[in-house]
């Protein structure tokens, strides 16, 4: 049963469409939001999600409980994250080549363990529904939260705070802003960037197990479609400040969410150029938030991707 | 000058006076040596993942060998995979001359393929030199445009081209998907949206006495000629000075600006073209199958020949041959498809933490002296 909303259906949808839709992205660009504070930067998270996604799946499967999945999901991401963060710790070797690496990697190995998962259906995480005053179905269904996406949100808060007001916060920043000062001071550099790039890599296995445990709630080869790497250039777009993370996310998650939504009212036509949405957004606010001649305002000095 | 020697410590007085090996036999054989051991070391690393989930590594290589590489006919499937991967892989090779990282040359190839099909299509009935000409033109114009673009961006805004380019093969997938379903849609592809079926003599055909096409040769002379610019012309000279240190090449008075542009359009251009060959010599429209992954797999390849055009050949074929030899691992194995996905991701980190050896490997050998220039 739906009531007809004519036009309203698709502010609607992008609405919906942007809370369920943003989570991943809000995930993995928190923690890889840390991890480049800490002076590294790893383009691996896309396949950290991906191989998330399978463990998660597995996960609830096996125990039959999907914050388990969860759990060894985000467990498995700090494995991809203690990896990548110890080989870049290595002199000579490029983060932002082992993070390809590790993307290929994650994802084979995701594969190749997933093949067995595509079929049965596992637990799936619940949703909480903020929708039961309206009569209206369709604001009631977009108005279905994952508590995920609520944890998601305190994460970013807790993760601000952090930065502005305690001692760990302080030490990442100044080891992402000059290796040499956190040296003088005292402060072990490497631990400090191998635990940054962990915590991104729990985050971005966390941010897998919610695509395949509640949106879209599946398990397949095609479960991931780079939101790990556009949420890596979402932190740019966010300059390295978690709350301004979880508007990017919002806004990513609604233009995510606009070609499925004008699919749902009979706009057929240019889909997979709605599909490409994303993707446009993201290019358009790297040029305009980059620049020729200076660093990035609030970028960590260390940074290789801005230096 | 004098005065400056005796400061330096004895030992690296002596390494001075009798050095072992010269610095540029020792970066040689370094060269060689360490990938090669990357590689040993990511197999064997791979056998103990194929033993852990319980198959037999020696079972793994043989039939790797068997089915990439051990007969004739296995070489000649080797080759015929091979045949983009060069021209891929060159779309990474090309921009890391210069310090940069493109990862997005999958874009460039399905936009290569598309450019081929539409040609080809609005050509149909032309002389068959004239079509294939025109084809491969549109194809090395618009992955040229494509990748050039993201050298552009880098240049004129400081935007990030590995990030930009991977978003650009989003947004080309995204492109070619949407003709090949709307616009260019041959009516009579029901079940696989394609492009019209190309007219017959504006197929690439096999290199005679060969059941390889002649994408294969093109690649190679690719390869080449992009090393033969490297190592032996002064715009190569420049670009190897830019890569290096890009604000003394320009204090120099080089056109970094022009050379990041001219090498990120040839990098297109060649991943561009890679799409042609496989429209025209494989697909024969241009449908979903171009995204196959050649882009991204031409990424390992580049890499493991540490970015010299001429590594590229042996690399690809080696990385051809396991891909050829996937299907029938799969099949005696019982393996996942994914299994050659698992092998190219250790293969790949393998080789970037052997980087960690450069300057160090000879020495720990004992073949050069300890902080031998």
């Amino acid at each position: 049963m739906t009531t007809d909303l004519g036009i309203w259906a698709v502010p609607l949808a992008v609405l919906g469409g942007a809370l369920r839709v943003s989570t991943p992205f809000l995930f993995v660009s928190l923690g890889e939001c840390v991890t480049e504070k800490s002076g590294r930067i790893n383009l691996g998270l896309e396949g950290t999600l991906v191989f998330g996604a399978m463990a998660g799946y597995g996960g609830s499967l096996l125990t039959g409980s999907p914050w388990l999945g969860v759990l060894i999901a985000g467990l498995a991401g700090v494995l991809f994250g203690l990896m990548h963060g110890a080989v870049c710790s290595l002199p000579r070797v490029n983060d932002i080549a082992v993070g390809i690496a590790m993307m290929l990697l994650g994802t084979g190995v995701a594969f190749f363990f997933g093949k067995p998962l595509i079929q049965p259906a596992a637990p799936m995480l619940p949703a909480i529904s903020f929708g039961g005053w309206s009569d209206v179905p369709q604001l009631r269904a977009a108005l279905e939260v994952s508590p995920l996406f609520l944890i998601g949100i305190l994460v970013a808060v807790l993760l601000a705070f952090m930065f502005k007001r305690t001692r760990l916060g302080l030490i990442i920043r100044m080891v992402g802003d000059s290796a040499d000062a956190a040296r003088a001071m005292g402060y072990p550099i490497l631990p400090v960037r191998i635990g940054a790039t962990a915590f991104g890599g729990f985050m971005a296995g966390v941010a897998g197990a919610y695509l395949s445990l509640y949106y879209p709630g599946s398990w397949n080869e095609h479960i991931s479609s780079g939101q790990g790497l556009i949420a890596v250039a979402l932190v740019i777009f966010a300059r390295w400040n978690p709350i301004a993370c979880f508007g990017a996310a919002l806004l990513f998650g609604g233009a995510g969410a606009l070609g499925p939504a004008l699919q749902s009212v009979g706009v057929t036509s240019g889909y997979y150029l709605f599909y490409a949405a994303p993707y446009i957004l993201t290019l358009v606010i790297l040029f305009f938030t980059s620049s020729r001649n200076r660093a990035l305002d609030g970028a960590p000095r260390e940074l290789s991707i801005t230096k | 000058m004098s005065e400056m020697q005796s400061t330096l410590p004895t030992s690296t007085i002596e390494a001075r006076r009798r050095p072992f090996l010269g610095e540029v036999a020792r970066r040689r054989l370094e060269a060689i040596l360490i990938p090669l051991l990357a590689l040993i070391i990511g197999l064997g690393l791979f056998g103990v993942f194929i033993a852990l989930v319980g198959k037999s590594p020696e079972a793994f290589y043989y039939l790797v060998y068997r089915g990439g590489f051990g007969t004739w006919f296995s070489l000649q499937n080797t080759m015929t995979r091979t045949a983009p991967l060069l021209l891929t892989a060159l779309c990474v090779a090309l921009p890391a001359q210069l310090g940069l990282i493109v990862i997005g040359g999958e874009g460039a190839f399905v936009l290569g393929g598309l450019a081929a099909a539409a040609t080809g299509t609005w050509l149909a009935g032309a002389p068959g030199v004239v079509g294939i000409a025109a084809m491969a033109l549109a194809g090395m114009a618009l992955g040229g445009l494509w990748i050039g673009a993201v050298g552009a961006l880098r240049h004129y805004r400081g935007v990030n081209e590995t990030i930009s380019s991977l978003l650009m093969a989003y947004i080309a997938i995204a492109l070619m998907q949407h003709f090949v379903e709307g616009p260019l849609r041959d009516p009579a592809s029901l079940n696989k949206p394609s492009t019209p079926p190309l007219p017959g003599n504006f197929r690439i055909g096999d290199i005679p006495g060969m059941d390889v096409h002649w994408g294969f040769a093109v690649g190679v002379v690719a390869c080449l000629v992009a090393g033969f610019v490297m190592s032996r012309t002064t715009f190569g000279f420049a670009a190897r000075i830019a890569g290096g240190n890009a604000r003394a090449a320009a204090v120099q008075g080089l056109p970094v600006g022009r050379l990041i542009l001219a090498f990120t359009a040839a990098a297109g251009a060649a991943a561009g073209l890679a799409g042609v060959i496989d429209v025209a010599a494989v697909q024969g429209s241009a449908n979903a199958s171009l995204i196959a992954g050649y882009g991204y797999t031409g990424i390992l390849i580049a890499f493991l020949a540490r970015q010299n055009p001429l590594a590229i050949i042996p690399m690809a074929l080696l990385i051809g041959g396991i891909e050829a030899a996937g299907g029938l691992v799969q099949r005696r194995m019982d393996l996942p498809d994914a299994t050659v996905l698992v092998l190219q991701g250790i293969l790949f980190v393998a080789i970037l933490v052997s980087e960690t050896l450069s300057g160090r490997l000879l020495p720990a050998l004992g073949l050069t002296r300890k902080g031998a220039p």
